[in-house]
């Protein structure tokens, strides 16, 4: 199991247009990943693939998300996801 | 030839193709069972085939669309087979549920969660019940609810249209509206106004006609044609000469003889009132402020309704700009003002009654008017929706004074307020009738019943006799006090002539009215309008009222009106 802590940067926090971003960039991967809160147990974790997932999770921005996934490529994976949510994503 | 009849609410001659408006997607019944031949593996195969088709059309509007609603588009294809809402469904098909109840029950509970989020979240939720119909009506092979896409512009023909339909409606793609239910004052009929759109409503059968098919339709008249003939071609093109001298206002309301009646603009907010100013309004005379809002679930901060007040102050500097507080309730619910199950929103907790249930919040908004108002040089007026009493309006001029606001009103729109207008206007400073509502509690007829049409129109003579009550108490009152009226009457240039007969100092309407109204009100003298508006309430019913003063206004034929 690979695991990953990312700060959201987006100014909205992970809604709108920056969760239809993130949810269509894990939903393009072979992988199975997870998205919760920093502060919230892993078995509370939600498909983060689901745009509606990722909408009742409510992330704001400066919120902590930790993301896991298990498998082959995973660590390459979370890296690039990580990334995406530490970018702006409303401002592009 | 087959010709129907229903009642023209906005003028124009238009020939075109029909599109029907898909019936809305009804519920598929609880406890709904797969049939017997279906297993759960090939129902939960065909749902996800329909959810795909439904992702696959969504996006490709979003391609097509453009800033706010291509992100919401975008976001909505994406619920489409968002595994949140499908798992939830599969169970449900697993246990025998057929897969339409399935994704339902699904979306339904996927939308009260989003909604009990509030805020963004909340507003998200009724676009989940978009993609749930949208997958239902994939699943059913029909078509799927809302207006109908089509590369050429077509007559729309609906049983009547919501507000929520004109947020989807690309004036550009119609050519007009025509609806078998609705009435002169339905929601169909505001928007064919503001949009400059022919419209025909009470149209009975007109449900029946095939895609495809050719009509004409005329907007004033009230009808629509089935094939129609070369007279029909030389009408259309003949109005097209008068619309295109009809688009002119050129900023001044006035009789034959000089007799000032500023023609004002109805707006919802910054952007309409940038274009009625372009449109030369001469002001103001109703500012709806809860179209500022209406998407909102919680109330807006003080700044951020001084921002929005101060859009439309700006756009008319030095002018006149009537502003109502918020309007919520009945048609218009705003989360946090109504509460939506009253049996009876009508008559119920609306407009200045909401300060009953909701403090503070009137307050707070007349403290944020004042504050745009002291950085503009707007004449800022403030008036109070659904007033009934002499009390309320003195309650209501006491808060304005407070927050520093020097020319309170109150609409009359309630018929008590309207009999007893010289005694609310010793307390206030002007009345704006309004007179959609006006007529709907005049007549107990519900605005959006198609059926109850007739008794529904601003013509009726009990109307009328109410508007000159309001007047005479004005005049009463004795202090030369202003009448207004910001309903749709005052769209209509027949009955514009009859308000200004009947005494009313202003007109207020959807600013594309304006050009029509103004020539029709500088063919007539004061004296005759008053003549014209003595033959009207004098009439015994709404058709001889408009009958007999549409006879004695010529220039009506002359411009096709």
């Amino acid at each position: 199991m690979s695991e990953r802590k990312a700060t959201i940067a987006s100014r909205v926090g992970l809604h709108a247009r920056p969760a239809s971003i993130f949810a269509a960039a894990v939903g393009d991967l072979t992988l199975e990943v997870t998205i919760a809160l920093e502060a919230d147990p892993a078995e509370d974790a939600m498909d983060a693939s689901s745009i509606l997932s990722l909408m009742s999770l409510g992330a704001a921005n400066g919120d902590i998300v930790v993301l896991r996934a298990e498998g082959d490529g995973a660590d390459e994976a979370l890296e690039s996801l990580v990334k995406l949510l530490e970018t702006d994503l409303d401002a592009e | 030839m087959q010709n129907f009849t229903g009642v023209g609410v906005s003028p124009g001659r238009i020939i075109g193709s029909v599109r029907q408006m898909p019936k809305p997607i009804s519920e598929p019944p609880a406890g709904e069972r797969l049939d017997a031949a279906t297993t759960p593996e090939v129902a939960t195969a065909e749902l996800r085939t329909a959810s795909k088709v439904v992702q696959t059309e969504l996006q490709r509007r979003a391609e097509a669309a453009t800033g706010a609603s291509k992100s919401v588009l975008e976001a909505t294809a994406l619920m489409a087979t968002d595994p949140m809402l499908i798992k939830a469904a599969v169970k449900l098909i697993v246990t025998g549920t057929s897969a339409e109840r399935a994704i339902w029950e699904s979306g339904a509970s996927v939308a009260e969660m989003l909604h009990n989020l509030g805020g963004y979240m909340a507003e998200r939720a009724t676009d989940v019940l978009d993609v749930r119909a949208r997958i239902v009506a994939e699943l059913r092979g029909v078509t799927a609810p809302g207006i109908p896409q089509s590369d050429e512009p077509f007559v729309l023909v609906a049983e009547d249209l919501a507000p929520a339909d004109t947020a989807t409606l690309d004036p550009n793609k119609i050519l007009a509206l025509v609806t078998s239910g609705g009435g002169p004052q339905s929601h169909t009929a505001i928007i064919a106004r503001a949009l400059g759109l022919p419209a025909v409503v009470a149209a009975a059968g007109v449900d029946a006609l095939t895609d495809g098919t050719e009509v004409y339709v005329d907007g004033a008249a009230g009808t629509l044609q089935v094939d129609p003939g070369d007279d029909e071609r030389t009408a259309v093109t003949a109005w097209e000469h008068v619309a295109a001298s009809l688009s002119v206002f050129d900023g001044t309301g006035t009789t034959a003889d000089g007799h000032l009646v500023p023609l004002l603009a109805n707006v919802g907010g910054a952007a309409d009132a940038v274009k009625a100013a372009a449109a030369g309004a001469e002001g103001v005379g109703l500012l709806r402020t809860e179209f500022c809002f209406l998407e909102r679930d919680i109330e807006p901060t003080i700044d951020e309704q001084v921002v929005a007040y101060r859009g439309v102050f700006d756009a008319f500097p030095g002018k006149k700009v009537v502003v109502r507080t918020l309007d919520a309730g009945a048609d218009k619910p705003l989360p946090f003002l109504t509460d939506s199950t009253e049996p009876n929103p009508s008559l119920g907790v609306r407009g200045y009654r909401t300060d009953l249930t909701s403090p503070g919040v009137l307050k707070r908004q007349l403290t944020a008017i004042a504050t745009a108002a002291q950085a503009s040089s707007a004449v800022v007026w403030v008036m109070a929706p659904m007033i009934a009493t002499v009390d309320e309006a003195a309650d209501f001029a006491a808060m304005c004074r407070v927050a520093g606001l020097k020319t309170p009103g109150v609409m009359v729109e309630v018929p008590s307020a309207a009999l007893r207008s010289a005694s609310i206007l010793t307390e206030a400073e002007f009345v704006s009738l309004g007179t959609n509502d006006l007529t709907q509690y005049t007549m107990a007829a519900d605005r959006q019943l198609g059926t109850l049409a007739a008794l529904n129109s601003p013509w009726q003579p009990a109307v009328l006799q109410l508007i000159q009550l309001t007047v005479a108490g004005a005049i009463y009152e004795g202090h030369n006090k202003p009448v207004g009226v910001c309903g749709e009457a005052a769209a209509d240039p027949v009955l514009a002539v009859v308000l200004v007969g009947l005494g009313v100092n202003t007109l207020s309407m959807t600013a594309r009215s304006m050009s029509a109204v103004g020539a029709v009100l500088k063919s007539v003298t004061l004296e005759r309008a008053q003549e014209l508006a003595q033959i009207a309430v004098s009439a015994r019913n709404s058709d001889e009222a408009r009958t007999r003063v549409r006879a004695g206004l010529p220039i009506l034929e002359e411009l096709g009106l």
